[in-house]
């Protein structure tokens, strides 16, 4: 993937120095074979034919750039949409920015600041948010960057190559030690990752940390098989699309599940009513993707959920 | 060389330039506001999008009866304006001065109805920030409809009271005789001027009183 | 000619002396200079802040200034120059002079309005300057919420008033040049014999109009929320963080075409006079500005492809930049076409001219790489773009404000400025300019981020040459600020069209007088009617 984006720039390297050297190199021969003074003929042709040739130029520079542009947007895009479809088999890994530092956490629970353990030759998939203003995660390396927002979870996806220690920026200024919040990605063999994670294996998986602070919300109370309240059941819901009470389907992702938990009058599911209260300032950003892992690990898409 | 002429401008070579190149300045002008104002609306129009049940909740806790008033008082402040102008245009002079003067009387019971507004506003707790208080659900996104609506109503308040100090010393001109038939500009300008805050003004009642209601 | 008959004649500057008949001018010219000194003023502090960054990007660790400091350092400089110096420049300066003078009239449709735009102007500034003396803003100049609305805890507000005010000063000034050009042309001056300088006003104006208000309106919400904590953008509050970036940028994307379009105009007079040749493709020039203007309009989401912003906008934006390229495109081909077959003379202007059309070349191709959807994700807040920018604003916007006021520098103050140390400063300024950007685009690529006061090692050396070069830039700027001054008193007296130019400003006296005409010229020729035998003096 990288390849490709360095391909986009060495491409753009030689049009555009193909053509800052031409423009170049005409004003400089021009300059000097037209300068005051010199012998160089200057006669015109008649201004029909002036008119003619000078209307014929213009549509050549006028239709080559546009030509050249659209074959290289297309290209662009492509690379772009190549990058941000993220492979399904992908390793999730949750980010949370905040002044001035990256929080990480594995799904195994495993926890890691300003530092990213994982293997090589895997899509992994980087699920962040920002816990106060607008930062940026950026791994110069592997081509990648994706602002990284308050109150919603955006994407990015890669997958390492060569295990080694990479640089890791913040990359929207966010402050004061915008330029401390740098880190390492370290890419590690598989092997070598594996021990990694059990080495640092001795606590709660994110999905049991998830279900821990679920039940201590009293989500179950709601959302359990006991429950008495008519509300939705979450095994088999990640990942299926939702019917809204407005008629709208929605995918229930990351975003649906957050949201669902701090601004529950919003996206209503249909044949329920707007009972659920908000745990807005009740719970943390972490908090929240532990319960979101906890969810996932209901079961996803490929169960028939009863409502 | 200057146009020889006392009620024009010695920048423009005729009466008809300066008279042209004022109505395209008003225009232009007019153009900005209505940018300005576009602004607010966007960004009104995304947050109640987000928010659709509690920008209806506060839109239902606006005040209809005065500001249906206000538009109608409003709405005649620009009939009489246009009179005003068409007055100008007589040459008649005190007939001029007279809808000029009923047109600020009008801008005035604008404002006074609005301070009366804004003031069964603050008894019932609906300005944010001094001491909001809302017993339904999603309060803060009601919060958020009450800054927008003092704020939009607000800067347009802030052009009628602009609009206002225009069209007194208009008044007070023509009073001294300042316009005729073949000159009468300020009048024309002015008015474009003040018909736009009332275009604006019908835009923001429905979108902030009637259509979110619903 | 006799030196004394020119100088005995009463012109704008001889009539009246005093700080009233300053402060209190209705005349465009005197204004125009007003403006001048002003932006030279705002122009020193924004460089000053320059000097400062550079000198502290000179090692990894920020060990001239805190980084506290450093981060208040880089956002004055973005706020002053931005809006301060760029916008204004061409049109507040050289626009306010001539816009009247080149189409044959006596004035501005409404000079008063004129020197209330200078007031806010300086309003505004004053109230930036104050947010710097009391202790900065560390936003930057692109004010992102929610750390501008709510984390910050430096001097937004009276920043943002001053951007606020000053916004005023742009409205009014588009507006009026707008109303001259349509309603105030002399006799048989029609829409296609305009200067091309004329028509980048024009578009200049027409963008200062509509997308200043856009600002003034993002800025007063932005400002509103961080007093009453409003949640219009804050997410914690309810607001939607991009929601600021679409409205600050549909303004400050045009808002780059405000800096560039009327570089593009003295561009066209500079060449067009020393090659003794008329601009190849007048039509499409003017054309050109027309849609650059316009699409201007459409392509500003192309500064938020990574800010979370869907993938669909992203795609549509992208198309737009490379399509608002193309016209840009166009304009260099037609000056490097205007060469041909013409008498090229190589006085400063024209030095200046040139290396304008070569880096706004360099500058507008690297915005390609940045169109570039796939690529950007890379470049995108790194110092690549940094270097974008500053070869489009710097390289080609502020070498082409130079170039104009050498230009028309004798139609001004009535004197000669010294060619010799002009010419060496153009190129001093040329070498210093790329020996200060070029490595930057390289630390782009290699992943340097912005804004950053410190920096991995390894980056050390790309920021070293900037710095160097960035201390020849310094002289490139400081020394026309020397001779340009001691020409007012010991420069060669003027005559009133010492390039032997064409246009209707050089057929008045230089400088000219207070009405700019004693007769209302009558325009009978196309614009630019070099006849190609005679060459400009000097």
């Amino acid at each position: 993937m990288a390849g490709q984006v360095d391909n986009l720039y060495f491409a753009w390297l030689v049009l555009s120095g193909v053509v800052a050297l031409a423009v170049a190199v005409l004003i400089v021969w021009f300059a000097i074979r037209y300068r005051q003074g010199s012998a160089a003929k200057r006669t015109l042709a008649d201004a029909a034919e002036r008119e003619k040739t000078m209307r014929r130029i213009e549509i050549v520079w006028t239709v080559v750039p546009v030509v050249l542009f659209l074959v290289m947007f297309v290209w662009s895009a492509r690379v772009y949409y190549r990058s941000v479809a993220v492979p399904k088999d992908a390793l999730p890994i949750y980010v949370v920015a905040k002044q001035w530092m990256w929080h990480a956490e594995h799904p195994g629970g495993e926890r890691e600041i300003d530092e990213l353990h994982v293997p090589a030759d895997r899509p992994v998939e980087l699920v962040m948010t920002s816990q106060d203003v607008i930062h940026s995660l950026s791994i110069p390396d592997f081509r990648v960057k994706q602002d990284v927002l308050p109150g919603r979870y955006t994407t990015l996806w890669f997958t390492a190559n060569r295990p080694g220690e990479y640089h890791l920026f913040c990359t929207q200024y966010c402050g004061a030690s915008h330029s401390h919040m740098v880190g390492r990605v370290v890419v590690m063999e598989p092997a070598a990752f594996e021990g990694w994670l059990s080495a640092h294996a001795n606590v709660p998986t994110m999905a049991a940390r998830g279900a821990q602070r679920y039940r201590q919300l009293g989500c179950s109370g709601c959302h359990g098989a006991q429950a008495t309240v008519h509300a939705p059941r979450l095994e088999g819901l990640f990942g299926r699309p939702v019917q809204l009470r407005d008629g709208r389907f929605v995918l229930a992702d990351e975003r649906f599940i957050r949201d669902a938990v701090l601004l529950p009058s919003e996206d209503v599911p249909a044949g329920y009513e707007a009972n659920m209260p908000s745990f807005r300032g009740q719970i943390g950003e972490e908090e929240l993707l532990e319960i979101i892992e906890y969810v996932k690990s209901l079961g996803n898409a490929t169960q028939e959920v009863v409502p | 060389m200057a146009n020889g002429d006392a009620s024009v401008a010695a920048q423009f070579d005729d009466a008809e330039q300066q008279r042209t190149a004022s109505n395209l300045g008003i225009w232009i002008f007019l153009a900005t506001e209505i940018l300005f104002f576009g602004v607010l609306f966007a960004a009104y129009a995304i947050t109640r999008v987000r928010f659709p049940e509690a920008f209806a909740a506060g839109s239902r806790l606006t005040n209809l009866p005065l500001a249906g008033t206000n538009t109608a008082v409003l709405v005649t402040s620009s009939l009489t304006m246009a009179l005003g102008v068409h007055a100008a245009r007589r040459g008649a002079r005190r007939a001029l001065v007279g809808w000029l003067g009923l047109t600020v009387a009008l801008g005035c019971a604008f404002l006074a109805i609005k301070a009366v507004e804004y003031r069964f506003d603050y008894l019932e707790h609906l300005v944010p920030s001094l001491d909001f208080r809302y017993a339904g659900p999603q309060a803060d996104q009601v919060e958020l409809f009450f800054y927008l609506y003092f704020f939009i109503t607000g800067v347009h308040a802030l052009h009628v009271l602009i609009g206002i100090g225009c069209l007194a010393t208009i008044a007070v001109m023509a009073s001294r005789n300042a316009f005729s038939a073949a000159y009468f500009t300020p009048v024309d300008v002015t008015g474009l001027y003040w018909h736009l805050v009332d275009v604006i003004w019908l835009f923001v009642f429905p979108i902030l009183y009637l259509i979110s209601r619903s | 000619m006799n030196s004394a008959a020119i100088a005995s004649h009463e012109n704008y500057l001889s009539s009246g002396w005093n700080w009233g008949s300053w402060l209190t001018t209705l005349d465009h010219k005197r204004i125009g200079i007003l403006y001048t000194v002003t932006i030279t003023l705002l122009f020193g502090i924004g460089g000053a802040a320059a000097a400062m960054i550079r000198l502290d990007l000179l090692t990894p660790h920020s060990q001239l200034v805190s980084i506290e400091t450093y981060n208040k350092l880089f956002t004055m400089h973005g706020v002053i120059m931005v809006w301060f110096f760029l916008i204004p420049s061409i049109p507040a300066t050289l626009g306010n002079f001539l816009v009247p003078m080149m189409v044959g009239a006596r004035d501005l449709a409404f000079p008063r309005l004129n020197l209330a735009s200078w007031y806010l102007f300086v309003g505004g500034g004053l109230f930036t300057i104050y947010a710097l003396l009391a202790g900065g803003v560390d936003t930057g100049w692109t004010f992102y919420a929610p750390y501008s609305t709510t984390f910050s805890s430096s001097h937004v507000f009276a920043a943002a008033t001053g951007v606020f005010i000053a916004g005023f000063s742009s409205i009014l000034t588009g507006l009026n040049f707008v109303v001259t050009i349509h309603e105030m042309r002399a006799p048989g001056m029609t829409w296609f014999r305009l200067p091309l300088f004329i028509w980048s006003m024009y578009a200049t104006s027409l963008i200062l109009v509509l997308a200043t208000p856009v600002l003034a309106m993002t800025l007063m919400l932005m400002a509103i929320e961080r007093t009453f904590g409003i949640g219009v953008f804050d997410p914690a509050l309810g607001g939607d963080p991009l929601l600021f970036q679409h409205l600050f940028w549909f303004y400050s994307h045009p808002a780059v075409y405000i800096m560039v379009v009327p570089a593009m105009g003295v561009a066209s007079e500079i060449v067009t006079c020393f090659c003794r040749n008329p601009v190849f493709g007048y039509r499409f020039m003017a054309y050109a500005i027309l849609a650059i203007a316009a699409f201007g309009f459409l392509v500003w989401g192309h500064h938020m492809f990574v800010s979370g912003q869907s993938a669909y906008a992203g795609t549509v934006f992208s198309l737009l930049t490379f399509l608002v390229s193309v016209p840009s495109a166009i304009k260099v081909f037609n000056w490097t076409a205007t060469l041909y077959k013409g008498h090229v003379s190589f006085q400063a202007p024209m030095l200046y001219a040139l290396g304008f059309v070569g880096l706004f070349t360099i500058g507008g191709l690297t915005g390609l790489f940045l169109a570039s959807l796939g690529l950007d994700v890379q470049l995108h807040d790194t110092y690549f773009v940094v270097a974008h920018f500053h070869y489009v604003m710097v390289g080609g916007a502020v070498m082409a404000f130079f170039g104009g006021i050498h230009f028309w520098w004798p139609k001004i103050t009535g004197r000669m400025y010294p060619e010799g140390w002009a010419r060496f400063t153009a190129i001093l300024t040329f070498i210093g300019f790329n020996l200060t950007f070029f490595p930057q685009f390289i630390l782009g690529y290699l992943g340097m981020p912005r804004r950053y006061p410190e920096y991995p090692p390894e980056f050390q050396v790309w920021n070293v040459l900037s710095s160097a070069g960035a201390s020849l830039l310094a002289f490139g700027y400081v020394l026309p600020l020397i001779y340009l001054l001691w020409s007012l008193r010991y420069g060669a007296r003027a005559p009133a069209n010492p390039w032997n130019a064409k246009g209707l400003e050089w057929e008045t006296a230089s400088p000219p007088p207070t009405e700019n005409f004693h007769t209302t010229p009558v325009v009978t020729e196309e614009a630019y009617a070099y006849s190609r035998a005679e060459s400009p003096h000097g």
